[in-house]
C-alpha cells in the first residue's frame, strides 16, 4: 500500500491528540484522549462527530431526472427506488451474479438526481461498477466535499443552531441547508443505532464546520474504534467482514432491505443482478445465516473464531465475522454465519478460543435498542 | 522494581515477585475488557503464555518473567478488568510468583533503563 490518503479533517484530528491509523487508503483517528470505551458511552450518552470523509459520494443523474437515474440503477440494486420519496434516503447494496454483495451504500433521491454514499474501500470499484452499468447516466465522485457524522441524542441541539431546521427531519430524511459553512448536504441517519445526521460539507468549509460542532458542550471527537463498537452493538454489518462478495443479502438477514416491488411477485421484480438466486433464497431459505451471538463468559470472540454445535463436534457450523467488547451492554458481543438449523435464538453454541471450547448463544439482533427518530 | 521488555514490572517482597503490567502498556493496550490468569500452584517455565488479556482492540498475552510457581493472582482484575487501566502499577497487580532462580531478575531493565526502551 502507497502514502495515506488524508481528509479536510486530518491536521484537526491530529491537533486533537489522536491515535491514527491506516483504514481503506486513509490515514484515520482509531481514537481520541477518551478512548474507545468512553468515546463509545458519549455517543449513545450525548453526541460524538465522527470524519467519514474516506467514504464515496457519487452523483447520478439521467436526461430524464431522477425517474431515468432511478430505473437505471434499479438494474444495479435490489431496492425499490422509484418509490423512494423525493428528499429521502434508503439502504441498499450492490449485488453480483452470484447474488453477492459487491458493497452496501445508502442512496438518495435528490429531485432530479441520485446521491449515492458508498464504502471507501470500494468506491473505486463502485464508481467503475456504476459507469459501466448506467450507459445512459452520468456518474460523478464529489471529491470537493467532506462527510462528517453527527451521532447520538444531543445531535440535535448541536446541529440546530448551525443548520435550522433540521430539527424536524425524520430518520432517513435529507435536506440541504445553506450555511455560515457553505451549502450542507444532511441527512438524519447514521450508523451507531443512534439518532443523528450526516453532513456533507465543502472540503474548505470541513474543519470550520467540525470545529464549531465539536464548540458545543455534548460533542467529543470519536474515532473509527468507538464507530466499530457502536455499529456492532446496533447490529450492523461492516462491508469486508460481514458481508461481502461471498454472502447475498438473504444470508446477512438484509432482506428487509429488498421491498416487495423488487420481490418474486412484486411490480418491478427482479432485474438486479443475481436476482434469481437471491429471490429464490427469500423464497425457499438459506443453508447459513447471519446471526448475533452473545458469549457466555467475559471473553470476547473476535472475528475468525469457529463455531461448533456442542463441545466436542469435529466440524464447525460456523464463523464469527465481528466480535468485539460491547461498552453499553457490558458484555462480550459478536456476529456470524452458522447453519440455519442453529439459528434460532437462546440456541447454545460453542466457540474455540485460544484452543477452548466456550458457551455462545444465538441472540436477537441489534444487541441494543436503537434511537433513531421515525 | 524491574521492567521487562514485554512490558511487565516485578517488584521483589523479601522473594516474592509481584508482576503487573506498566502504564505504558495500558496506554498502548487501550481499554482492557477481559483478563485470564493462571491458577494459583501452576509451576510456570520462563516466557511461556500465562496471562491473556484483550483490549478493545485485541488478545494480547502476558509471559511468565522468571521460572518458578504461582503463589497469588488477583481476582479483582478478573471481575472488573478496567482497573488495570485505572491503576496498573498498584491495585491492579497480575500475580505473585516464588521464582526457582532468582538471579533471573537481575537480567531485566531497571527504571531508568525501561525509560529508555519506550522512549
Amino acid at each position: 500500500m502507497g502514502e495515506l490518503k488524508e481528509t479536510p479533517l486530518t491536521g484537526l484530528h491530529r491537533e486533537l491528540g489522536a491515535k491514527m491509523t491506516g483504514f481503506a487508503g486513509y490515514d484515520m483517528p482509531l481514537q481520541f484522549s477518551l478512548g474507545v470505551m468512553k468515546e463509545h458511552l458519549h455517543t449513545r450518552a450525548k453526541a460524538g462527530l465522527f470524519d467519514v470523509s474516506h467514504m464515496g459520494q457519487v452523483i447520478v443523474r439521467h436526461p430524464a431526472g431522477y425517474g431515468g437515474a432511478a430505473q437505471a440503477m434499479e438494474g444495479l440494486v435490489p431496492v425499490d427506488l422509484l418509490g423512494l420519496g423525493e428528499k429521502r434516503q434508503r439502504y441498499g447494496f450492490f449485488t453480483n451474479e452470484q447474488g453477492g454483495i459487491l458493497d452496501d451504500l445508502m442512496l438518495t433521491n435528490r429531485g432530479d438526481h441520485l446521491l449515492v454514499v458508498v464504502n471507501a474501500a470500494c468506491k473505486g470499484a463502485d464508481i467503475a461498477h456504476m459507469k459501466a452499468g448506467l450507459p445512459d447516466c452520468e456518474v460523478v465522485a464529489v471529491t470537493d466535499r467532506a462527510l462528517l457524522a453527527l451521532q447520538g441524542p444531543a445531535a440535535v441541539e448541536a446541529l440546530a443552531p448551525i443548520a435550522g431546521g433540521c430539527e424536524i427531519m425524520k430518520f432517513l430524511d435529507t435536506g440541504i441547508f445553506t450555511s455560515d459553512f457553505g451549502e450542507l448536504w444532511v441527512s438524519r441517519s447514521g450508523y451507531t443505532g443512534e439518532d443523528g445526521y450526516e453532513i456533507s460539507v465543502p472540503d474548505d468549509q470541513a474543519e470550520a464546520l467540525a470545529r464549531a460542532l465539536l464548540s458545543h458542550d455534548a460533542v467529543e471527537p470519536i474515532g473509527l474504534g468507538a464507530r466499530d463498537s457502536l455499529r456492532l452493538e446496533a447490529g450492523l454489518c461492516l462491508y469486508g467482514q460481514d458481508i461481502d462478495v461471498a454472502t447475498t443479502p438473504v444470508e446477512a438477514g438484509l432482506t428487509w432491505a429488498i421491498q416487495k416491488s423488487r420481490r418474486a411477485d412484486g411490480k418491478r421484480a427482479g432485474g438486479f443482478p443475481g436476482a434469481e438466486i437471491i429471490l429464490d433464497q427469500i423464497e425457499n431459505g438459506v443453508a447459513r445465516c447471519r446471526v448475533g451471538l452473545r458469549p457466555e463468559t467475559r471473553a470476547p470472540m473476535r472475528q475468525s473464531t469457529l463455531i461448533y454445535g456442542s463441545e466436542d463436534a469435529d466440524e464447525p457450523i460456523g464463523q464469527i465475522t465481528s466480535g468485539a467488547f460491547g461498552p453499553s451492554i457490558e458484555a462480550p458481543m459478536s456476529m456470524g454465519y452458522v447453519a440455519a438449523s442453529h439459528s434460532s435464538p437462546e440456541t447454545m453454541l460453542f466457540g474455540e478460543v485460544r484452543g477452548k471450547r466456550l458457551p455462545v448463544s444465538v441472540a436477537p439482533l441489534p444487541f441494543i435498542r436503537a434511537n433513531f427518530k421515525r | 522494581m524491574k521492567y521487562t521488555e514485554e512490558h511487565e514490572w516485578l517488584l521483589d517482597d523479601d522473594g516474592v515477585i509481584t508482576v503487573g503490567i506498566t502504564e505504558h502498556a495500558t496506554e498502548q493496550l487501550g481499554d482492557i475488557v477481559f483478563v485470564e490468569l493462571p491458577e494459583v500452584g501452576t509451576e510456570v517455565t520462563k516466557d511461556d503464555e500465562i496471562v491473556v488479556i484483550e483490549s478493545v482492540k485485541a488478545a494480547s498475552d502476558i509471559l511468565a518473567p522468571l521460572d518458578g510457581e504461582i503463589v497469588e493472582v488477583n481476582e479483582a482484575i478478573v471481575d472488573e478488568p478496567g482497573k488495570i487501566n485505572e491503576d496498573p502499577m498498584g491495585d491492579a497487580w497480575f500475580f505473585k510468583m516464588k521464582p526457582s532462580d532468582p538471579s533471573q531478575i537481575d537480567d531485566y531493565m531497571d527504571e531508568a533503563g525501561y525509560k529508555d526502551f519506550i522512549s
